[in-house]
């Protein structure tokens, strides 16, 4: 089995050798004067530049599990699988404009989480643990989801065992490495490795869509051979164009998961770490580059259609895994060595983004959870140490529910995730914006919207699955009298909003305390190189507020 | 400021930063890509791909070019 691929797993593993020691050396690099700090650890002391930023987000929104998962959507569903693209145009302008302001209040009052920012602007520690718990809970099968995207190459590379210990044994390892350096060095790290983890997925997806279609007869035959696959399905939603029933269903989810992905904590600690607001708004133009590689990307899955992939056997028996056609294709068209580049590609893809998710959910534990409710006067060298464990604590409860749990769990897990990250947006994005709501209705709003958006997910059934069969629910739930479909996170969003305005003016009606506002309109443009930017030092709302002399 | 209120807040200048019109134009990139009738069809192909395909990998320069628009008009000291 695996001898048959032992240049592909050489290749693969010398690379992997090499990413991990530039791991353990990322601590030493732009090395700090006190890397016991916050700040440093797990913000890489809110320094990078245009280029580091440029790699790290990219390499953090764009994971191993999204350059598996999307061809293999296009693989089995056709069209709707390409939401990935609109998905990630429409994201950039919104953090153009939303993001931008976190930044800059962050930057002048040190806050490192999202949950920082809300606990400081509601004046309340319930919502910013609410928001902390929420982007928990939402990254830890995220990262799970990582580990499915290496699984995929290995069960190519024909790395599978007898029990289960023998099968999980390389992830095992491969995490238990990205965990020491991540610990070392904190977001240092993945922010290092991005830069080899990128430039390898870029060559591998150029050589890839040049030559691929010259072998396959062209652009015109891999479409040929997609829309003939999905005429003869029987599944009435698949095909190469949309149809009547799934065009809400495809402008929902990827305006969803737009605004779902830049509440993730992740990507919100990529974005904190850079140096200035300029280096965020000029990113925001060469980002794309990643969602034109995305697009090219999901039409992998036309090719393998065009190639004649059949996907390895699933779990169960008589199923399918879809996520091994990316592998199985380059094995199949090209040679060892290459194909080896290419796994290793998709494998340290699956580190960069697992590396930055632990830290993020490190940090909000730190930050809303352990000093809010642990040790008030913890010392930033104490947050910087609990935030290094907790990273370790998180990582292995991703590796336990992928050894222990169906992997199917995590991939349910991560479709609630996108919706109910969403449910932080009245408290986060138009937090940035407005202190209109009124903080126990936002969390009226949030509690709402959590319900609503679970029992949708719970009602949503696919021909294999009673429940939590994808995100797409049907109208006629409602009572419509419609075949058409819409994403969950949306609606359950919209209606969060809606009782969060409801409850605020009942509430201001009986004149209910609102806190205190820790912020001020001017902190929303502070930028790199204004005096009154203090990172780190200004922990605490109530010492921002005493009256200057 | 054409009315002359004799009690302007001294914090307008900085707030003009982020309010700039400008920001407006980014609203095209985050509704035409959201627009299935622009891009739901297959003709007219291009190198062999379907409308579907090539109009919105298209709309990835949409993005760019309005979001490199803004930002250099919205550029310390560069709009206004």
């Amino acid at each position: 089995m695996w001898r048959d691929h032992l240049t592909e797993i050489i290749v693969f593993s010398v690379l992997f050798l090499l990413v991990s020691v530039m791991g353990f050396v990322a601590a030493r690099w732009r090395a700090p004067k006190d890397m016991a700090h916050l700040d440093e650890w797990g913000l890489g002391g809110r320094s990078f530049g245009g280029w580091i930023t440029w790699f790290l987000v990219g390499g953090d929104l764009y994971t191993a599990y999204t350059f598996v998962a999307v061809p293999a959507l296009m693989f089995g569903a056709g069209a709707a699988g390409f939401f990935a693209v609109p998905y990630t145009i429409v994201i950039y302008p919104l953090v153009f404009l939303v993001l931008v302001r976190l930044w800059s209040v962050s930057h002048r009052h040190g806050f490192v989480t999202p949950a920082d920012f809300v606990r400081n602007r509601f004046d309340s520690p319930v919502l910013a643990l609410l928001i902390a718990i929420t982007g928990i809970v939402a990254t830890m099968p995220y990262i799970a989801l990582q580990l499915v995207g290496i699984e995929a190459v290995l069960k190519t590379m024909g790395v599978t065992g007898d029990n289960a210990l023998a099968r999980h044994l390389p992830i095992i390892i491969a995490f238990a490495i990205l965990a020491a350096y991540t610990y070392q060095s904190g977001l240092r790290a993945p922010a290092l490795i991005a830069f080899v983890k990128d430039s390898l997925i870029y060559i591998v997806i150029l050589v890839a869509i040049v030559y691929l279609p010259y072998k396959l007869g062209g652009w015109g035959d891999i479409f040929a051979a997609a829309d003939a696959k999905f005429d003869a399905s029987p599944n009435p939603n698949d095909g190469i164009l949309l149809n009547g029933n799934n065009q809400l269903q495809y402008v929902t989810l990827a305006l969803g998961s737009a605004l779902a992905l830049f509440l993730y904590p992740h990507s919100i600690t990529g974005v904190l770490a850079s140096r200035n607001r300029d280096v965020i708004k000029r990113n925001m133009s060469a980002l794309p580059a990643y969602s034109l590689l995305l697009g090219l990307i999901a039409l992998l899955g036309y090719m393998a259609i065009a190639a004649g992939v059949k996907p390895l056997p699933g779990n169960s028996a008589g199923s399918v895994d879809n996520n091994t056609i990316v592998p199985l294709l380059f094995d199949q068209q090209f040679p060892d060595w290459f194909a080896g580049v290419a796994y290793a590609a998709i494998g340290i893809g699956a580190l960069v983004p697992a590396a930055i998710m632990s830290i993020a959910a490190a940090n909000l534990f730190t930050r809303n959870i352990y000093k809010e409710y642990l040790k008030r006067d913890a010392s930033p060298a104490q947050e910087a140490n609990v935030s290094k464990i907790t990273s370790l604590v998180v990582k292995v409860g991703a590796v336990a529910c992928i050894v222990f749990l169906d992997p199917q769990f995590s991939i349910d897990l991560q479709l609630i995730g996108g919706v109910i990250i969403l449910q932080t947006l009245p408290a986060v994005a138009l937090g940035l914006y407005t202190r209109w709501f009124h903080r126990t209705g936002l969390i009226a709003g949030w509690a709402v919207g959590m319900g609503l958006g679970m029992w949708m997910l719970y009602q949503v059934a696919s021909p294999t699955r009673k429940h939590f069969g994808g995100s797409a629910f049907p109208l006629s739930e409602f009572g419509f009298d419609t075949t058409r479909t819409i994403y969950v996170g949306i609606v359950a969003v919209a209606v969060n909003l809606a009782v969060a305005a409801l409850v605020t003016l009942a509430l201001r009606a009986a004149k209910v305390e609102e806190g205190v506002d820790g912020t001020e309109p001017d902190d929303y443009f502070a930028d790199e190189g204004d005096p009154r930017v203090t990172p780190g030092a200004d922990r605490d709302a109530d010492s921002a507020r005493e009256p200057v002399a | 400021m054409a009315a002359p209120e004799p009690e302007a807040p001294t914090t307008a200048p900085t707030r003009a930063k982020d309010h700039s019109p400008w920001n407006w134009l980014l609203f095209i990139p985050i509704v035409v890509p959201l627009i299935p009738a622009f891009f739901n069809g297959d003709s007219p192909r291009v190198f062999g791909f379907p409308r579907f395909y090539w109009l919105q990998l298209a709309f990835i320069l949409l993005g760019v070019g309005t979001t490199t628009l803004v930002y250099q008009m919205t550029k310390k000291r560069g709009g206004r």
